[in-house]
């Protein structure tokens, strides 16, 4: 018969036993994402072109639908920021869905000094603070460079939210859970585009894959001065601004 | 889609001054992410307080010994409940200690938990039980009896050398409490001092001082809870054992003052780049709940309080009545910091171009209610706590500080 001191000091092996179950019943049930897609071959990136973009909001849109992002402002996974940068130096910064339907604006062409728009989503950071602070490892990167979360493992504890430098997350109304910009996954592991890099009317998202000399990312990385936000946080992102302006954080 | 949530987000939009990131309309750790830090908090520094009596073997605060530890314990069983319902899915929370992320904090906080209550907070206080459980059961009528038996495991050796031995054990669970309570709450500053996004967060300083503002509002709450108690059981309240106590609570809040302070003249020194965001912050949003609550009522005048009850010679009534102003005061203070920290630090965007509003709803899971009512539930745990558990001391205690 076992005696109960035996009894406990065995039954405390269950708890980290029965996680390492969990782990590898888990990874056995994990499949390639596509046939024939090897995530050690690519890595990607996104560029954005300033000086292209119109602020169309054509992007947001797209994400929204591929998404299932609700429409409402206050979710998004990708936005753009309009900057108007005056001539007495003051800043004025706006989200251009939030401009829908303004009138009367007082700002005359004389005081401005230069605008521009500036479209913003997750930065699939090398070192993603996001990652870092989950405490259920939901939320991951992959291989291929993208931080993804598991909506089925995630416990709606918005660490992950306060650690983005970004503002780049939310949480989904619906699922409870985080949520995030995946560089569209589902589609780019097929070889196709992310949704707002699709619909860009002027090509100032650039999107491809930094292990492939030939994509047009790395070919934009070398042509133009590249800048990434909140460089001093050392999150490394994966998103290159063209033309940056210093205003931008 | 939740209909009441949209509205109120439609609202806070309304209440932006300059510029936020679309994402950070909705404020995301609500009144409950503040009783949390608040609850553990009073639980470490309860404990703190136990253990003045046995480490440090300071015998006037030996009446509060008991009352301290079924304190820590009480609210130690409420402080994971704030955190559960506000998870997104609380029935997912055993992942984490299914599939902990050892680099996360939170992650952490389940295994820290755990230590406390089983190896440190329990053990401790059934050594201490022991002797009396054994008593009871025997003096007790059905079903006390039982519960007091059962409770004690079926242990009844009351001889000398098994109660010897039960002192020793408190006395090394004790040590290995104090590092324990120290990690308890020093990892809660963690949490929200290693989020380097966050400029009013992110501070190495931030765990030392949530620890010393954890110690002042786990003694002010057990000089409360001594001070309503004791006349309640017909027994006086012990003054040498108040000014005693009184006397730790002041250089605690002295030490936790300094602190605070050395972390703002640092940031103002500094002089980041948030540094413009953040003095909106404090002068605007956070004005009245930091300078007026935290700042005056919560620790100036608690030390103007105490630095006059020190210097004049004030009779033992008076003295009860300034102790009793302050430790309110102290409470109110220390609920004040954990909300400035943890809304405050919320209330201003990443980019540093504008500022938002919390709105706290009444009713609903992440209301005032249900805060209210988790800051009560400890209350009424300990009662029934006492009432199973008489703190009074037993007669060996009384002898032994009489000697």
């Amino acid at each position: 018969m076992i005696d109960r001191r035996k009894f406990l000091k065995k039954a405390i092996w269950f708890i980290p036993a029965a996680g390492l179950f969990r782990h590898f019943v888990k990874e056995g049930h994990a499949k390639p994402a596509t046939e024939g897609y090897d995530p050690a071959n690519h890595l990607y990136g996104m560029g954005i072109d300033i000086d292209k973009c119109i602020g169309c909001g054509r992007c947001v849109e797209a994400c929204k639908t591929e998404n299932n992002v609700p429409k409402e402002p206050f979710f998004t996974r990708t936005w753009v920021e309009r900057y108007t940068i005056k001539k007495d130096g003051s800043v004025e910064v706006e989200n251009i869905e939030s401009r829908k339907g303004k009138v009367g604006e007082k700002t005359t062409e004389a005081d401005v000094l230069r605008s521009f728009f500036v479209p913003k989503l997750c930065n699939q950071c090398e070192h993603p603070p996001c990652v870092q602070v989950c405490p259920v490892n939901a939320t991951f990167s992959t291989e291929d460079g993208v931080v993804l979360v598991d909506s089925k493992r995630c416990i709606g504890c918005r660490y992950c939210i306060q650690a983005c430098p970004y503002g780049a997350r939310y949480l989904h109304p619906e699922t409870r859970t985080a949520d995030k910009c995946t560089f569209c996954y589902h589609r780019i592991v097929k070889g196709l585009l992310p949704a707002c890099v699709e619909v860009c009317p002027t090509q100032a998202r650039i999107f491809g894959d930094l292990r492939s000399m030939a994509s047009r990312l790395v070919r934009f990385k070398r042509t133009k001065r590249i800048h990434v936000l909140k460089a001093h946080l050392n999150t490394e992102p994966k998103v290159y601004y063209g033309n940056l302006d210093g205003e931008v954080r | 889609m939740n209909r009441e949530l949209l509205e109120r987000l439609a609202e806070h939009l309304n209440e932006v001054t300059g510029f936020i990131y679309p994402n950070e309309v909705e404020i995301h750790w609500s009144i409950l992410v503040v009783v949390y830090p608040y609850i553990t908090g009073l639980v470490a520094g309860a404990f703190i307080l136990a253990s003045l009596v046995q480490v440090f073997n300071v015998k006037e605060v030996q009446p509060t010994y008991r009352l301290a530890l079924l304190t820590a314990l009480a609210f130690l069983i409420i402080a994971p409940l704030p955190l559960l319902l506000h998870l997104g899915h609380p029935f997912r929370s055993y992942e984490i200690f299914l599939t902990p992320q050892p680099k996360s904090a939170m992650a952490m906080f389940g295994f820290v938990y755990l230590w406390y209550l089983m190896a440190v907070l329990l053990l401790e206080l059934w050594f201490e039980y022991r002797k009396d459980l054994v008593v009871w059961s025997n003096e007790a009528i059905f079903p006390m009896n039982w519960i007091y038996r059962t409770l004690s495991f079926f242990s009844t050796d009351i001889s000398e050398r098994a109660v010897a031995f039960d002192h020793k054990a408190i006395k090394i669970i004790t040590l290995i409490g104090i590092p324990s309570a120290f990690l308890l709450h020093g990892y809660v500053g963690f949490i929200f001092g290693s989020v380097k996004a966050n400029p009013w967060w992110s501070s190495v300083l931030m765990p030392l001082v949530f620890l010393m503002s954890a110690i002042v509002s786990g003694i002010a709450l057990v000089v409360f809870l001594y001070m309503v108690i004791a006349p309640l059981r017909g027994e006086g309240v012990d003054m040498r054992c108040l000014d005693r106590i009184t006397s730790f609570l002041f250089y605690a809040v002295i030490v936790d003052f300094t602190l605070e302070g050395l972390d703002f003249i640092h940031r103002l020194y500094q002089s980041e780049e948030s540094i413009k965001i953040l003095s909106r912050l404090v002068t605007d949003k956070l004005f009245i709940s930091l300078w007026v609550i935290q700042i005056f009522l919560g620790m100036l005048v608690p030390l103007g309080i105490m630095i006059a009850v020190k210097s004049l010679n004030f009779n033992a009534e008076l003295r009860r009545l300034f102790y009793f102003t302050t430790v309110i005061l102290i409470q109110l203070g220390i609920f004040a910091t954990r909300w400035n920290v943890v809304i405050g630090g919320q209330l201003f965007s990443k980019s540093f171009r504008g500022l938002t509003t919390y709105k706290m709803e009444v009713v609903g899971i992440e209301g005032l209610i249900a805060a209210l009512g988790l800051l009560i539930a400890p209350f009424i745990i300990l009662a029934v706590f006492l009432k199973i558990f008489p703190a009074s001391e037993t007669a060996e205690a009384k002898e032994a500080l009489s000697s």
